[in-house]
């Protein structure tokens, strides 16, 4: 059994008819693991010990016939989900050594439904980056080439789920970084609803646009462990108590008559010819599948990178106010006084592009600059929300079809030195959290240099199951997901 | 006095009220004092990563209660704000309060103060807040410790309209506030311990003038007397500053009670920029009409109200209604010792309660709920004196030896034999003896010193230790002398 290729819902089959071991699985996937990560780098901590552990009690579950379809399945957690007593870096030299004494929500359903935790994953510093360069524990290289970048933040489960290191894996998505790195590694990356899934747990960056998704081979994948994530927590207020839907019984719902959006902003000259080419071509499979495709206008798109460079800076100005040296994290040497201790810990514990941040969103919400720029950029974000909504409304949209990126994956370092281009590079996802809609990135083809290229398809809010039939419906017309780096890493 | 005949005095008061509810404000922890440091905490009350905030209901329950006590409007949609800035007793790097939608504005309060009339004092608004831990110093060289058991204590933070003219008139608001608070169970008022703080903004400016003066906010205030010290200490300051030529400058200033002076904390270009922006990890809160509605049915009666419920119904004087309804327990107290002494006149019940017993309690610094005279013990000490079981002066023994042993009246007078002798008989025997002993001084008595009256019925008090009933000796001592 080649594991490198194996899809959620093949390995459940597999643990189910017990024509392998969730152990055994779990072993092939360490052994892997060991012999790739040095050069992709992908994950910062590795947990063996208790992935056999939990690979034992799947198996006697799975020999009870009991459990679930995530029963035994090995599964790569970003770096930003606590895990209780497993250390939890965030990508940052501030929590090199953090070990959380609780678990997050999504982790604790996710092993409460039989999971198999590897490891954790690298990820850009507090999530913030676009190409996973901005980690204290160093980039991710992309499996597909590893010159460039799988994209960020979470590139290292991206870069994980592509060079086939795991079955599947959880990353999480403030501006698109569970779409982009999917686009730029040729996997499936699902942002569901803001409030789908539980913030509680995740190490935040932006509280109002953060959001857990799965990071899959197939959309039916995503919908598999969606299931076991999504709903309502206690512990977090901003979660919403809708009922989840049946997402793998609703999959198969026919494109037929299926009104999609193309929206004109998104198809502009930013976008790189080769993935207008392979979104032109993804058009053409709807077609065929009896959809309707509907040229539309989010005439306010234009203005998310600044609305975003606002809100998401301001939040983690104050969310990354915690980390002063006293309680957790990393502490300076021989602090003088107060200050020394606040201004030493934070300017050894953090890296340049946290700083950076943290810098915009002091100024932003500064007496005098507040009206200006905050509260501006609030009421740009509600128009924002308010385009998708009207378009959906007036068109009788079941999704809406875009590019997940302007294009494929850069060479490292080759956007560092220009913080707004690299901006740029979310420019297509940024919307989608700024309206809290869901979105999945699915692969669909590869430009000239064998790199992968991605579409997005967007929803109405809570309507993951129109999302992901879409996507469940492209991919069984096409085979683009099935395409793996092989022996490229 | 503050008064000065060229300048008037304005104040304004932040007060913070820590909420008595079981569990802290966003997290399960009990919301207690006096643990050990750093055991009262989870990883919410701490601020570690990716933990959130949960508002307790009953925190909203209880800002709701005190806003309609208040006469305040309830907002049906208010939010919490983040303020944020450093500081090691902070674990989040910022508190989460409400800023731009409280959920109470608009108030009011009535006072009653010593130098003047009757006053409607405006409440601004009415907000939910997180209190902060305590930074350690004492005993610690070369460190500070925290102790993070008080983060996450609710606190309601009230702030006045620069209403108050003098330290007489803030000294009675802040009367009549803890006792709504407490009247509403929903703070201790200990301003001692901190349950109960206040801030006072002191202005002055010339009478006539529309505008206001600086201000200076004062802190560190733990009791009313203190604010009222404070007031006077300042308004004194500012005055004398600008009789000088010299300006009243915008700053903080801390209280010292020991030297009776306020001094310079922080000016105002060293003040905080707090950032204040709306929490994103907790949705904005929606109250629906019909909860304020079933709030409002469960308010208490409050002290205006039981004020004139008092004189209505039990005949109390001004002072009497006053002083019995400043506390909700005293007037628990004072109702259930009604009952006990029924059908006494309850006027009597509340002279022993405003006179002896609070002046037992004050003398001895406790409270009402400490007294060791129980509401119903008082009650029927009053009961058997309408009785004419015992005389008020047996009474007052009986009384003291309650304060100091507890216990029942009827109990105390059976044992020690206390009860009064209304029997005509006896008291004649006794009357009859006192007289045949004293023939000199009742021939003076007859020759027209009739004060002597008094030396009779004292011996004859004396010689029943106390427990003839002075109306009878009276009576039979004129009757026979008269004859
Ligand atoms: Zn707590």
């Amino acid at each position: 059994m080649d594991v490198a290729t194996l899809t959620l819902t093949q390995a459940a089959q597999a643990l189910a008819t017990h024509e392998i071991s969730s152990v055994e699985l779990t072993r092939a996937f360490l052994t892997r693991i060991e012999a790739l990560n040095p050069s992709l780098n992908a994950f910062i901590t590795m947990d063996p010990k208790g992935a056999l552990q939990a690979a034992e009690a799947a198996d006697k579950r799975l020999a009870r016939h009991e459990g679930s379809p995530l029963t035994g399945i090995p599964l790569a957690i970003k770096d930003l989900f606590c895990t209780r007593d497993l250390r939890t870096t965030c990508g940052s030299r501030m929590l090199a050594n953090f070990h959380p004494p609780y678990e997050s929500t999504v982790t604790a359903r996710l092993k409460a439904a039989g999971a198999v935790i590897l490891g954790k994953t690298n990820m850009d510093e507090f999530a913030m980056g676009s190409s996973n360069e901005t980690s204290h524990f160093g980039p991710v290289r992309n499996p597909w080439d590893l010159e460039r970048t799988p994209g960020g933040s979470s590139g290292g489960s991206a870069a994980a789920m592509a060079a086939g290191l795991c079955v599947a894996a959880i990353g999480t998505d403030t501006g698109g970084s569970i779409r982009q790195p999917a686009a730029m590694t040729g996997i499936t990356g699902l942002k569901p609803t803001y409030g789908r899934v539980s913030r509680f747990g995740m190490v935040a960056f932006a509280s109002s646009l953060d959001q857990a998704g799965p990071m899959t081979r197939t959309a039916m994948d995503a919908a598999i462990l969606l299931q076991a994530m999504a709903g309502e927590d206690p512990q977090d207020s901003t979660c919403l108590n809708s009922p989840v839907p049946d997402y793998v019984r609703a999959i198969n719902q026919s494109m037929r008559g299926v009104k999609i959006g193309i929206p004109e902003e998104y198809f502009g000259s930013g976008l790189h010819p080769e993935v207008r080419l392979a979104i032109e071509a993804v058009k053409e499979v709807y077609q065929g599948l009896g959809a309707i495709l509907v040229p539309i206008s989010l005439p306010h798109t234009q203005h998310a990178i600044p609305t975003y460079y606002i809100i998401a800076p301001a939040e983690a100005s104050s969310n990354l106010a915690r980390y002063d040296g006293i309680r957790f994290g990393h502490r300076c040497e021989n602090p003088k006084d107060l200050k020394d201790l606040y201004a030493r810990t934070r300017a050894e514990g953090f890296g340049a592009e946290v700083k950076r941040r943290i810098m915009l969103g002091t100024y932003v919400l500064s007496s005098g600059y507040y009206d200006a720029y905050y509260r501006k950029a609030q009421q740009v974000r509600r128009l924002i929300a308010e385009d998708f909504a009207r378009a959906f409304r007036e068109q009788d949209l079941g999704v809406i079809l875009t590019p997940t990126t302007p294009e494929t994956a850069f060479r490292l370092g080759e956007k560092n030195a220009d913080p707004v281009s690299m901006y740029l590079s979310d420019i297509f996802t940024i919307n989608v959290n700024l309206a809290g809609v869901p979105a999945i990135s699915l692969p669909c083809g590869f430009d000239t240099q064998g790199l992968p290229i991605g579409f997005q398809l967007i929803g109405r809010p809570l309507d993951e199951v129109a999302i992901l039939s879409a996507g469940h419906a492209y991919q069984q017309a096409s085979h683009c997901h099935t395409i793996t780096p092989g022996g490229k890493a | 006095m503050n008064a000065d005949s060229r300048f008037e005095t304005v104040i304004g008061l932040e007060i913070h009220t820590q909420l008595r509810t079981r569990s802290k404000i966003f997290c399960g922890c009990p919301n207690q004092f006096g643990s050990q440091p750093n055991t009262q905490i989870c990883p919410v009350c701490a601020a570690f990563p990716g933990v959130l905030p949960v508002l307790n209901r009953e925190v909203l329950n209880m800002a709701i209660k005190t806003g309609l006590a208040l006469n305040g409007q309830i907002r049906l949609r208010n939010e919490f704000s983040r303020k944020n800035y450093f500081y090691p007793d902070l674990p989040a790097g910022y508190q989460i309060s409400q800023f731009e939608l409280p959920i109470v504005e608009h108030g009011e309060l009535m006072i009653e103060p010593e130098d003047g009339p009757r006053k409607r004092i405006g409440i601004t608004r009415i907000h939910m807040e997180v209190d902060a831990g305590k930074n350690l110093h004492e005993g610690i060289i070369g460190a500070s410790w925290v102790d993070l058991n008080r983060t996450g204590t609710p606190l309601l933070e009230i702030v006045t309209e620069p209403d108050l003219r003098s330290a007489a008139e803030t000294g009675a608001f802040l009367k009549k506030l803890r006792a709504i608070v407490r009247y509403l169970e929903v703070c201790d008022g200990n301003m001692e311990e901190g349950s109960f703080r206040c801030d006072a903004n002191v202005s002055v400016r010339r009478w006539g003038e529309t505008k206001l003066g600086t201000r200076a906010e004062i802190k560190n205030l733990n009791s009313i007397r203190n604010v009222m010290r404070a007031i006077e200490f300042e308004v004194d300051r500012q005055i004398d500053r600008i009789e000088n030529g010299e300006k009243v400058i915008q700053e903080t200033r801390l209280w010292d009670a020991n030297q009776n002076l306020t001094r310079s904390m922080r000016g105002k270009e060293e003040a905080h920029d707090y950032r204040y922006f709306p929490e994103p990890d907790l949705p904005p809160v929606l109250l629906d009409p019909a909860r304020i509605e079933t709030i409002r049915a469960t308010l208490p009666e409050l002290p205006d109200q039981k004020f004139l419920r008092f004189q209505d119904q039990y005949g109390l004087s001004d002072y009497d209604a006053g002083v019995l309804t400043a506390n909700r327990e005293l007037a628990e107290y004072f109702e259930s010792a009604v009952r006990a002494a029924l059908p006494a006149d309850p006027k009597v019940v509340a002279n022993w309660v405003t006179g002896e017993l609070l002046a037992f309690l004050n003398k001895e610094g406790l409270e009402i709920s400490q007294s060791p005279v129980q509401a119903s013990a008082l009650g029927a000490l009053t009961g058997m004196i309408h009785k004419a079981v015992i005389s008020g002066k047996i009474a007052k023994t009986v009384f003291a030896h309650m304060c100091v042993h507890g216990g029942e009246p009827q109990q105390i007078v059976l044992e020690k034999g206390l009860t009064q002798v209304t029997d005509q008989g006896a008291i004649e025997a006794e009357v009859e003896r006192i007289l045949g002993a004293h023939a000199d001084k009742i021939a003076q008595y007859r020759a027209g010193k009739t004060q002597l009256l008094g030396f009779f019925v004292g011996e004859v008090m004396k010689a029943t230790r106390g427990k003839a009933n002075p109306g009878v000796v009276n009576e039979l001592l004129i009757n026979k002398l008269s004859t």
